[in-house]
């Protein structure tokens, strides 16, 4: 009745209207691009694996349909077969439901959301298919927050300004649950316009802001959560096609917006109310904060007892354990709060299952510990296996007495031996790691379907030739080896809780940011060569950030412009987090490093050079030079240089002089630099002996002034 | 047909995804979908009830299946099965009734055919069987003393009746009179159901006094309605209104109830047991009314119940009839309950650390249920739109209301 409904009303409108009413549309990417979650996502694309026993990707239609998109496009790219064979089969494309309407694309080309957008447009121009603002989402997203509202604020501000085109979605709440980067967004309090956008590392604690965006009041957060679901106007696909090089949505896109400034283009956030729920499952942690979501009902409607996609709903009782009808359970096993038990499923006798989600269809042994597992369809797992925080896929067998240690990912078909001890943090698949690693995180699925093609027809050989598993005798699998670099970040990503001591040392370091001193050494302990990496990491920043300095500096010397010099240069500092002292010191050294590369013949050639560069740019150091503080740094910097370079070394004394005379260097620098050197050992007075006369003098002088101050 | 289907899909899903609520909203929609349902279903010549009542049926156990909380639906389609029924059966009497006065004559020669039904009858009996089909055993049937063999259940004779009546000239006529009383019989439900409100308050001026003081708990239209009748008949009282956390539709109430010229006071459920000592009576308005008497209503309903009773306040249930369920509640607390999102007490992102950290540090559970069960003692007095009843009473009017054969669907 509704469908009859809203079609007369749409006619009913002016015929100027008549272009605003189009049918709601979404994008959904069935494909994440990443690889996180991989071996699994060697066998299955990632939206079809199971959510709470429901696949991933109903949770996304269904929240799309009940909010009232009429059409749906799905993006499949690799596995695209499997995507579309799933979305035949299930209700969404058979149901009769005439306000939906499900349609796949296929591209299996693409290899980031930029090239499946681009691809997007291409087909669009010859059907049209997206006719006017649409939603993108990725087909991991778990919502039941309304779009309706959201589209229409979209629409109303693209109306009046038509350089609105983005509208994303953000929501407050702890990184740490969902084992993401720390994000960093700047937003206009009033307008909600998004002027910034950082994703980075959480150990930086500074964000870069442009300085006219001071101007204006800006609302700086650090406890959002970026849903990816944008409402997005048509000019998104056009400008992806006409940046060809964009590739992440966010890292791309949405900065390239912000920093290039492209056409004025502006992209605004709104913040869902908390009573709504928005996640994306970006990698194995946050699928298990979002099944327990899920089971905790902050997802409802979308709850495992609620038939929202057609499959047989599951009964809820008491402490949420969530049943379904057939499944069989030994009286003397304990099946505890939070608990999930799919069709089909037989659980033995004295089996302890607590915090876990069981799939359809397995059988499980007697005396099995389970805790916080997710296992998925047709697994077998015998008598007196322990399960702890671990993923086990479909068609998996355990034999008895195996344990799996925490943080465990079993892919498909994989069988452990009996007894036998999966370390943790290991990935277990048939399937062997792929040796050519690819480093870039945006090209996923190495060699996409025919690589996979390849190693699947290698699992059949391995099965035939190699019985000596990886896992035990009995055992058929790969353990997969884990880069080193990935190492430190597994407690992060994985479905294990995050451990105690990691726990505190995260809360240490936030502590840590809030103390402006660096060196302040924490107390003893594991944190020690944490901190070692940090004062490590901190001295190779510098080494970065000096060359960074140069290179701009180099360029902007071309461009003869000292406002934007220092525009580019203060971006830098604060990308690296460094004090004014710092971007004195480089580009003070960039200077220096510009007359020593200038060809030259003599000395006294190189002391004209340096001069005549210092006086053009005198400006640009004076902005950094305030404080005597920072003068005094550049005076070291030029000591270490001299150091270094022998050509310098003899025009030191100079040089100072020339910088005291351009009033680059006040007198108090060089005195308090002289007395702090006094002190220091013969070898490190050479260039302050050079310049002893210079300092003499200017002590006279001072005392001079006093004397004619004081008569 | 398929525009039908449609409907129903369209219907089903809506249900599934909780997008109405209400029941008296339910109720509505789901028994105008039947009628739909009913007038697109074709019709075969014999046994054209059973074919109504399978078609009704598959409707109604997808409606079921799609939300087993929202027990409106589940009565609305046995109300409309029982009328089916009922109709069916009102037609094959008079028919016979025809047919047995034509054959009154040969008596004994029918009477040997046991397939072909009652004619053995008079007509007075027959006529005495139908209303005592239509009319479950009541005192006065009972003293009537109606022949037990007129009880039968009658599904088993209206086959064959319909094949014994076959031949009859006025067959086809007969067919389409089925369908249409049908139809006219659920369009009377639909006016009671809609009506039901007016019903309900038409009543209210016997039980609200002058000066009184009533609490209500959630927000309920029938509720609202009920006091407004009082208020117009010019009765003055108060009202207390418990917000009804964490949803806090009381307060929606309290601005209706404002609006119409009432005095109102909010307080919170947890002042409900202070308050009640100044209460005259407690009226709400219930979800669902279950065969033993017991009511599903909102959360806190029956917290006030308990305290109503500690201080012999009378607690009245205002109800329309389509609430009336005709099951009994077996765990009514899990079964009969609905959870809802946790984010209606808590805001996600500030609980959202503590929700799961770790092994280590517990997390938060919260339980958020919709539906709250009131035991039939604590109940004084039910209103419905046929009036007053004890809760003793309502297994009586639910088999007034619904056929034994649906019970079970």
């Amino acid at each position: 009745m509704g469908a009859q409904k809203k079609p007369a009303v749409a006619r009913v409108r002016d015929d100027s209207e008549d272009l605003t009413r189009q049918r709601l549309q979404a994008i959904v990417l069935a494909d994440s691009f990443t690889t996180q979650f991989r071996p699994i996502t060697l066998e299955r694309p990632k939206v079809l694996l199971p959510l709470v026993n429901i696949p991933m990707i109903d949770y996304t239609l269904a929240w799309l349909e009940s909010a009232g998109i009429e059409d749906i496009f799905v993006f499949c790219c690799v596995h695209s077969s499997q995507v579309i064979d799933y979305l035949e089969k299930s209700e969404w494309y058979s149901r009769s439901n005439p306000n939906l309407l499900v349609r796949t694309i296929v591209s299996p080309k693409s290899t980031s959301v930029g090239d499946a957008l681009r691809y997007i447009y291409e087909q669009q121009t010859e059907t049209s298919q997206i006719q006017g603002d649409f939603v993108l989402v990725s087909g991991d997203t778990v919502s039941n927050m309304p779009l309706a509202d959201l589209i229409q604020e979209h629409r109303d501000r693209k109306k009046k300004d038509e350089k609105a085109i983005m509208t994303m979605v953000i929501k407050k709440q702890s990184r740490l649950g969902l084992g993401s980067d720390q994000l960093f967004i700047a937003v206009d309090p009033l307008t909600k316009q998004l002027v910034r956008y950082e994703e980075g590392n959480a150990r930086i604690g500074d964000v870069c802001l442009d300085k006219s965006l001071l101007d204006s009041t800006v609302l700086l957060c650090n406890d959002m959560q970026d849903c990816y679901i944008d409402i997005c106007s048509p000019e998104v696909l056009s400008l992806f096609e006409d940046n060809f090089d964009y590739q992440h949505l966010r890292r791309h896109f949405v900065n390239g917006l912000l920093v290039d400034d492209i056409m004025g283009y502006k992209i605004f956030t709104h913040e869902i109310q908390s009573s709504f729920y928005a996640t994306r499952i970006e990698n194995l942690r946050s699928y298990d904060m979002v099944s327990k979501n899920i089971i905790q009902r902050w997802t409802y409607p979308f709850v495992p007892d609620i038939n929202f996609s057609g499959k047989c709903s599951l009964m809820l009782g008491r402490q949420g354990i969530y049943r379904a009808s057939d499944a069989v359970q030994s009286r003397s096993a304990d099946i505890g709060a939070s608990t999930v038990i799919g069709y089909g499923t037989r659980i033995g006798n004295g089996g302890k299952i607590f915090n876990s989600v069981i799939g359809n269809g397995c059988s499980i042994g007697s005396n099995v510990v389970i805790q916080g597992s997710y296992i998925w369809n047709n697994v077998t797992i015998e008598d007196g296996c322990e399960i702890r925080n671990a993923i086990v896929c479909d068609g998996v067998k355990i034999r008895a007495g195996a344990v799996l240690q925490p943080g465990v990912v079993l892919s498909f078909n994989v069988v452990v031996g009996r007894d036998f001890v999966v370390p943790t943090y290991s990935k277990v698949s048939l399937l062997q790691q792929p040796t050519t690693e690819d480093s870039d995180e945006e090209m996923e699925y190495a060699g996409s379907s025919s690589g996979t093609a390849d190693l699947l027809s290698g699992v059949h050989n391995l099965q035939i030739e190699s019985k000596a598993s990886e896992l035990g005798p009995d055992g058929t699998g790969y353990i997969w080896e884990v880069c080193d670099s990935a190492h430190d970040e597994e407690w992060k990503h994985s479905v294990v809780p995050i451990p105690m001591d990691k726990l505190a040392d995260i809360t240490r370091a936030m502590d840590d940011d809030d103390i402006e001193d660096e060196s302040v050494v924490p107390p003893a302990g594991e944190l020690k060569s944490d901190t070692d990496s940090i004062n490590t990491d901190a001295n190779d920043d510098y080494g970065y950030f000096e060359r960074e300095v140069e290179e701009t500096f180099l360029m902007a010397i071309i461009k003869d412009d000292v406002d934007h010099v220092i525009r580019l240069i203060n971006s830098r500092r604060f990308a690296y987090n460094m004090a004014s002292a710092d971007c004195a010191g480089a580009v003070f050294y960039s200077m220096m490093r510009l007359a020593v590369n200038t060809p030259h013949n003599s000395a006294s050639e190189l002391y004209r050079n340096a001069t005549t560069i210092i006086t053009k740019w005198k400006g640009l150091l004076g902005f950094y030079l305030k404080q005597i503080d920072e003068q005094i740094e550049v005076i070291m910097k030029f000591e270490e240089m001299c150091e270094e370079s022998e050509e310098l070394g003899p025009l030191f004394a100079q040089i100072v002089h020339f910088l005291y005379d351009k009033d680059v260097v006040q007198e108090g620098a060089i005195l308090r630099w002289g007395e702090e050197k006094a002190g220091a050992d013969e070898c490190d007075k050479v260039y302050l002996n050079q310049c002893e006369a210079f300092i003499q003098w200017l002590k006279e002088a001072s005392e001079e002034e006093e004397e004619e101050e004081d008569s | 047909m398929p525009d039908v289907q449609s409907t129903v899909v369209e219907f089903v899903n809506k249900l599934r995804k909780r997008k109405i609520e209400g029941s008296q909203a339910t109720a509505k929609c789901t028994v105008e979908l039947l009628r739909s349902v009913i007038s697109h279903q074709r019709v075969p010549h014999a046994n054209q009830a059973a074919a109504l009542i399978d078609a009704v049926k598959a409707v109604g156990e997808q409606l079921v299946a799609a939300n087993p909380v929202e027990l409106a639906v589940g009565n609305v389609v046995r109300r409309v099965l029982h009328i089916i029924r009922e109709e069916d059966l009102s037609l094959t009497t008079a028919a016979m009734g025809g047919l047995d006065l034509l054959d009154a004559s040969d008596d004994d020669d029918v009477d040997n055919c046991k397939g072909i039904g009652y004619p053995a009858m008079s007509a007075a009996v027959v006529a005495a069987a139908a209303r005592s089909t239509l009319r479950p055993p009541s005192l006065q049937t009972l003293l009537e003393g109606t022949p037990e063999s007129a009880t039968v259940p009658y599904t088993s004779s209206s086959g064959a009746d319909s094949e014994s009546k076959s031949k009859s000239a006025d067959k086809s006529s007969l067919t389409r009179k089925l369908k249409h009383d049908v139809i006219e019989g659920v369009n009377q439900l639909i006016h009671e159901i809609a009506g039901c409100h007016e019903q309900i308050a038409e009543q209210a001026i016997e039980h609200i006094h002058q000066n009184e003081v009533i609490l209500t708990l959630g927000s309920s239209r029938t509720v609202l309605e009920f006091m407004c009748a009082a208020k117009e008949k010019k009765r003055s009282f108060r009202v207390f209104v418990a917000e009804g956390a964490p949803r806090y539709q009381g307060h929606l109430l309290a601005k209706e109830l404002v609006a119409r010229g009432l005095q109102t006071t909010v307080i919170t459920d947890s002042a409900v047991f202070a308050m009640i000592s100044r209460v005259n009576m407690v009226i709400i308005g219930a979800h669902a009314v279950m065969a033993n008497g017991g009511v599903i209503g909102p959360v806190g309903v029956n917290m006030a119940a308990l305290a109503a009773q500690k201080h012999a306040v009378p607690f009245v249930v205002l109800a329309g009839s389509h609430k009336l369920c005709p099951l009994y509640p077996h765990n009514p607390e899990v079964l009969l309950n609905e959870l809802r999102s946790p984010s209606e007490l808590l805001d996600f992102g500030e609980f959202s650390d503590c929700l799961d950290f770790g092994a280590g540090s517990g997390s938060i559970q919260v339980v958020n249920p919709t539906f709250d069960y009131v035991p039939p003692n604590l109940v004084s007095l039910f209103i419905t739109d046929t009036g007053g009843h004890n809760p003793s009473y309502m297994y009586r009017l639910i088999a007034d209301y619904y056929s034994a054969d649906d019970l079970v669907m």
